[in-house]
């Protein structure tokens, strides 16, 4: 019961980080940029549902709403704003650039009166309840509300990416764009305007990691942190593979929850990066993903 | 405008290009070398920071500057260096022993953990360094019984060859001498086969491997070089501070450094020290600023971050080279002085590569 029980509270956590590495697969597939900047964009993504439910007042699920349309405009103007100045330069001033920009929203939100350095409580209506399940005749398993809401929202979440992905035009093209970029562009799709919408749609899943995360970890600065396990998740699942992304993800997650408590204090932090090495020994290319020649 | 004709291939390797350069740069050193009798003990101490933190510089610029590998660990290897310097002059080696050994572990850390990421391309190097640096501050937090855990460890007086560096100008000597070494070196370095190497691989790849350049021996090379740099430095730190704890070491500091050395500018040694230079420098600025900015504005943490960050992002979309660009450019327009044109440093710009083709 208690194996079950660390389990299931890994996958809650595990959802999270499935959840940033997928943001930031869909940007690498499409741009082939490395976002750095994706735990922040996660971060910046709480501190929105935080003002939005508490200097607005909005009920939760319009602010949730809400965060997501504030986080894809974010993310889309990053991306005209930033990024797009930069299209056809090498991949490493790309990269330094995502980190110049966590670094500054790091930086900018403690100057933001309201979000500041402190520690702050989003205050969702799930907040500290407790499933109870009984399975057989063991004892309860404890179920908390929180973890249970990451799971099923993750899940409805990819469901719509899935969706969206196999059936709109809109996915299609995205598809196609980060297939072959050219090619898509002789096809008359407007790639440009697709690599905006991808970094939107991007940043607004970020957020909502950012929101599913806020009632265990609280809101605070240094959040986007958790949002560098992104990229041990991305590297387990392949690098460049969506479910693999996911399944990368709720592996770390499981992993750290079980490192948390068989192995001895210190582990559970770093169980992750511990794991991202041996995967790169035994196999780079990770569980899903496919191995890529270059051309010249 | 000084044309230089030349007529032998061994002046495309000569470190001095002309005279002039020969004499300015004995002119930088005498003016350095007479600084601590000119300027107050506090400036003295900024300086040594610079010096520090350019062999810092140094080292990450091998390897991301020349060689194109991004290292988003290097924290790590300057824990490496200052906690082994640290440990060993407890011990009683002297300092040289333990500069060279602060170097070695460092270095060959860094072959440990490259080898298997420089096997795969790219951004997977970042992230290993990325896993590596978290590894190695819960590490150093957990091993108390070497590193002091969570208290730190002080470190004694240095002394060489039974020369007591106990002023802030002796130190300062110490930390110049040891740059200007690693400056030559990697000068020396880089105009021998195997910088061109480093440099061949940064512009291409498959045209390096064309060559015949074995692509995971020379990135193994230049990693663990760029390790054993930022292992001196981490033990001169050390020294410097007297005092190291884990949180000197984080994530946070390897970004630092990597925002440092874009700034100062990319792919040249100046660019390093440049770097280093504007990170001390711009922030004694910023706590001078701060008594007369409004108390909302100057009281806040994030103001330095907010600061570089803008930097950072201001010099990645309009100037690539950094601070050492602008320099060039400054300097082009004085040489060449009415002739100056707009386009002369234009960003070249190429179609998109995509990495993926099958």
């Amino acid at each position: 019961m208690q194996f079950l029980q660390l389990v299931i509270s890994g996958i809650a956590q595990g959802c999270i980080y499935g959840l940033i590495a997928l943001g930031f697969v869909l940007i690498y597939k499409a741009t082939e940029t490395v976002n750095f900047a994706q735990g922040d964009l996660m971060m910046l993504g709480g501190f929105f549902g935080l003002s939005c439910m508490v200097v607005l007042g909005m009920p939760f699920w319009v602010a949730f709403l809400a965060t997501l349309a504030v986080a894809m405009l974010f993310g889309m103007l990053m991306e005209r704003a930033l990024l797009r100045p930069l299209l056809g330069q090498p991949a490493f001033t790309v990269v330094m650039l995502t980190i110049g920009i966590g670094y500054l929203a790091r930086g900018m939100v403690t100057m933001i009166p309201g979000w500041g350095t402190e520690t702050h409580t989003l205050p969702v209506p799930y907040k500290d309840e407790v499933l109870r399940v009984v399975i057989g005749s063991g004892d309860p398993l404890i179920l908390s509300t929180e973890h249970m809401v990451i799971i099923a929202v993750t899940a409805f979440l990819i469901a719509i990416l899935f969706l969206f992905f196999r059936y709109t035009k809109l996915g299609i093209a995205m598809q196609a764009t980060s297939q072959n970029q050219l090619a898509a562009f002789y096809m008359g799709i407007p790639v440009r305007r697709i690599n905006m919408l991808v970094w939107g749609i991007s940043a607004a899943v970020s957020a909502c990691a950012g929101l599913l995360l806020a009632p265990i970890t609280f809101v605070h600065v240094n959040m986007g942190y958790i949002g560098l396990k992104a990229f041990p998740a991305a590297v387990v699942g392949g690098f460049g593979s969506i479910p693999g992304a996911l399944v990368g993800g709720l592996i770390i997650g499981i992993v750290e929850s079980l490192a948390g408590f068989y192995l001895p204090e210190g582990f559970k932090d770093i169980a992750a990066y511990i794991l991202v090495l041996v995967m790169l020994v035994i196999l780079p290319n990770g569980l899903f993903g496919d191995k890529m020649r270059k051309k010249v | 405008m000084r044309f230089i004709f030349k007529t032998r291939y061994e002046q495309d390797l000569v470190l001095f290009k002309h005279g002039g350069q020969k004499f300015w740069y004995a002119v930088l050193v005498a003016a350095l070398l007479l600084a601590p009798l000119l300027f107050s003990e506090y400036f003295i101490s900024q300086l040594v920071f610079i010096w520090i933190y350019s062999v810092v510089g140094l080292g990450l610029m091998l390897l991301v500057g020349y060689t194109g590998q991004v290292s988003l660990g290097h924290a790590a290897f300057l824990a490496m260096g200052a906690y082994t310097e640290a440990y060993l002059q407890a011990r009683g080696w002297p300092f040289l022993l333990s500069l060279s050994s602060a170097a070695i572990v460092s270095g060959v850390t860094g072959i440990v953990v490259g080898l298997p990421a420089l096997r795969v391309k790219g951004i997977y190097l970042s992230i290993a360094t990325l896993s590596f640096g978290f590894i190695v501050e819960e590490a150093v937090t957990r091993a108390d019984s070497i590193t002091g855990g969570n208290t730190g460890i002080t470190l004694g007086n240095l002394e060489i060859f039974g020369w007591a560096v106990d002023s802030e100008a002796a130190f300062y000597y110490v930390s110049l001498v040891v740059l200007i070494l690693c400056i030559l070196g990697v000068m020396n370095l880089m105009r021998s086969p195997t910088g061109r190497a480093f440099v061949a691989i940064r512009d291409s790849e498959i045209s390096a491997q064309s060559m015949g350049i074995h692509l995971a021996r020379y990135k193994t090379i230049a990693f663990a070089l760029s390790a054993a740099l930022t292992g001196v430095a981490g033990a001169l730190y050390a020294h410097k501070l007297r005092f190291i704890s884990p949180e000197q070491f984080t994530i946070v500091q390897s970004i630092e450094l990597l925002i440092m050395i874009v700034i100062g500018g990319l792919g040249s040694i100046y660019g390093a020290i440049f770097g280093a230079a504007f990170w001390i420098l711009a922030q004694q600025l910023i706590v001078t600023a701060k008594d007369w900015l409004p108390p909302e504005i100057g009281q806040q943490t994030g103001l330095q971050p907010t600061i570089f960050g803008i930097f950072l992002v201001a010099f990645v979309l309009f100037e690539p080279l950094g601070i050492y660009g602008l320099w060039l450019k400054v300097r082009t327009f004085l040489e060449i002085f009415p002739f100056y044109r707009k386009g002369m440093f234009k960003r070249q710009k190429s179609y998109m590569k995509s990495e993926r083709l099958k």
